[in-house]
């Protein structure tokens, strides 16, 4: 079956007065029906970046997207759409949550208002039917008394509420997509817990598909099925939960999955820390982005950016290690090395 | 080898009160437990349980509504000015924000020198030598001294916070979600350097975070808050192994495991509902509202944190029948 969303060699710049930063570099990817696609990574390594771009919401005043990217939404042209089409698109079949409820949602506005608006916007409904699907709509996200809720403004609610709100608005008109860009990076466990449940369950009803942006591999392993890493605005490697948290194969991927504390083998030993930081993107990059950091870097690596290799199928690095003629080396031993 | 048995604090029935419109919020409300010499010492809880304000009362920042704080065996009223000028230098606090808590208009070296003008006599080129050894400590190059807040990184800022502590030559120090606003492979470096710092200068930490993986990483002991109460307290093994209290097990069930095949969701406990407005808390246990098991004397009765096994406490009527 064609996928829901395919992105094909997207690069964003964005015009800065020290020179372009080149913060997507050539990105590749495709989302299925009913898929979970987790997108990982440090700060700043291009995973909003790449999310905002597919809503295509980059700020057009100094966002630039190449001319041959291409981003397909259900075989429609995102990037070349005229604004007037695409308004009929964004909220209705594809839809987003942003980390920062506060600030996402409209402090003038009762909640009430804000969910009725994607409503009335998208469709024919009346006010009444748009405020009864409302209610609906909070019911359907666990919000206690649902009909009182309606009449707050967004600083009566807690944090989790909000979020709440925010699922609430993007799930109004049944999306076949929704981004969730760090949806519970600001809440507590608890809470996060609670959203990560009401999401696997909307998503097993309507049978949507989700893209979720995070940088808590905790949150990727329990909810997605694939799961892309990427660093400084490249995917360096992908492929299903099960590969990347088993058999994962680029140093990076390492580094991440080392520096979660629960692995570590005692406490209060040493965590593993990735050392340096990631590389400047305004500059271009000659060879591999991670070589700087890289624990395995070899001559090539700072010389040629490696290609992505297919490991098995499904599951790709882009790394020099890959290679047929590369030494074996031996991953840390979490990952079956053996040290 | 530090004297592991000996107290550094006594902590006897804290509370903070803060008056609202509302009513009255108990944020630290008859808290009790005791920090020994060079070990890290976690509270944990969802945000609003009380955590930061029992750190920052605990060292006198807010002062006390009622209850006692034994430093050394000696009650924190009770020293002269003298003492309580030394107490200061010896006490310090490591903040959340790396961007709020350095002023932006002081260069690196007047921040870190701050405190060392008030409390020692050293000339001024003494001080320059110490604070480029702090920097160096704190894996930052001299260059720096000269540089102002906004020219860092959070994760370079957040070594400034500790450089500055550093420079009083602490013997204790409360670090307030030090690592909370930092990206992850950051907050390992953070982390490690003050797990290094601990082991070479003997300090004593007040680790308070709501990031549950890494206090489990670097606490000798573990306290749970729920709404400015102590629901249970004991050594990470037996928090995270064998936790007793209902709060404290649905708590450690939602952190999600980085692990595929960990059936997260199979063995989470539910937790419904939100942490109830600390105004008018529930009369009985805090936590009966949101307990699956809560029984009619949960909610007349608030349990006290009882010792069940050594170093292990908690505050629930039937712990042992669940």
């Amino acid at each position: 079956m064609e996928p829901l969303l395919k992105v094909e060699n997207l690069h964003v710049r964005f015009a800065s007065y020290a020179g372009n930063v080149h913060a997507v570099r050539g990105v590749s990817f495709e989302v299925g029906r009913g898929e979970v696609l987790a997108i990982v990574g440090e700060s700043g390594c291009g995973k909003t970046v790449t999310a905002k771009a597919a809503m295509r919401l980059l700020d057009r005043t100094n966002a630039i997207v190449d001319k041959d990217s291409r981003i397909e939404l259900d075989g429609q042209d995102m990037l070349h759409m005229p604004r007037r089409k695409l308004n009929t698109i964004r909220g209705k079949d594809i839809s987003m949550i942003f980390q920062d409820s506060m600030t996402s949602l409209n402090p003038t506005m009762t909640v009430g208002k804000q969910i009725m608006e994607n409503l009335l916007t998208h469709t024919s409904m009346t006010k009444g039917a748009a405020r009864k699907r409302a209610k609906e709509l909070l019911e359907l996200v666990e919000i206690p008394d649902p009909e009182d809720r309606l009449d707050c403004y967004p600083h009566q609610l807690s944090g989790g509420m909000r979020q709440r709100v925010m699922i609430a608005i993007a799930l109004a008109c049944d999306p076949k997509l929704l981004i969730a860009d760090e949806p519970t990076t600001a809440l507590d466990v608890t809470i996060q817990a609670q959203l990560l449940d009401l999401l696997g369950r909307i998503k097993e009803q309507n049978g949507m598909s989700v893209i979720l942006v995070t940088h808590d591999l905790g949150v990727v392993a329990s909810f997605a099925q694939r799961v892309q890493v990427m660093y400084a605005g490249q995917i360096v490697e992908h492929g299903t939960v099960e590969d990347i948290f088993k058999r994962p194969k680029h140093p990076y991927t390492w580094a991440l999955l080392s520096s979660i504390p629960g692995r570590a083998l005692s406490s209060k030993s040493e965590l593993y820390a990735l050392k340096g930081t990631p590389p400047d993107l305004r500059r271009p990059l000659i060879g591999c982005p991670f070589a700087e950091r890289c624990e395995y870097c070899m001559g090539i690596c700072k010389k040629q950016c490696p290609s992505e290799t297919e490991v098995s199928e499904g599951h790709s690095a882009s790394c020099w290690l890959c290679h047929e003629f590369a030494p074996k080396v031996q991953p840390p031993r979490i990952f079956g090395g053996n040290e | 080898m530090m004297n592991n048995n000996e107290i550094l604090y006594d902590v006897q029935g804290l509370s903070r009160y803060f008056p609202s419109k509302r009513g009255v919020v108990k944020a630290v409300d008859d808290v009790s437990f005791q920090i020994r010499k060079g070990e890290t010492f976690s509270l944990v809880g969802e945000s609003g349980c009380g955590k930061t304000t029992c750190g920052r009362t605990l060292l006198g920042v807010y002062s006390k509504t009622a209850g006692k704080v034994l430093y050394h065996g000696v009650d924190k009223d009770s020293l002269n000015k003298a003492q309580q000028k030394e107490y200061l230098q010896k006490n310090q606090m490591i903040f959340q924000d790396p961007y709020a808590c350095l002023d932006p208009r002081m260069s690196i070296a007047s921040i870190i020198e701050e405190g060392m003008k008030v409390h020692f006599s050293y000339s001024a080129s003494e001080r320059t030598a110490i604070c480029a050894e702090l920097l160096h400590e704190v894996g930052l190059p001299a260059e720096f001294l000269s540089r102002f807040p906004h020219e860092l990184s959070g994760g370079q800022r957040q070594r400034i916070g500790i450089a500055r502590a550093l420079a009083m030559n602490p013997e204790f120090i409360v670090c307030d979600e030090p690592i909370a606003a930092l990206d992850v492979s950051i907050q390992a470096q953070v982390v490690n350097l003050l797990i290094r710092l601990q082991k070479e200068m003997g300090l004593t930490y007040l680790f308070i975070s709501h990031d549950l993986s890494m206090v489990k990483h670097i606490s000798d002991k573990i306290a749970v808050m729920y709404l400015g109460s102590i629901v249970e307290l004991g050594t990470p093994d037996v928090i995270y192994n064998r936790p007793m209290h209902p709060y404290s097990k649905a708590l450690l069930s939602a952190i999600p495991v980085a692990d595929p095949d960990g059936n997260w969701a199979k063995k989470r406990i539910p937790l419904t509902g939100e942490v109830p407005s600390p105004v008018d808390a529930p009369a009985g246990c805090k936590f009966w509202k949101r307990c699956p098991y809560a029984k009619e004397t949960c909610k007349e009765q608030r349990p006290a944190l009882r010792e069940l096994e050594t170093g292990h406490f908690v505050a629930c009527h039937f712990t042992e029948e669940l």
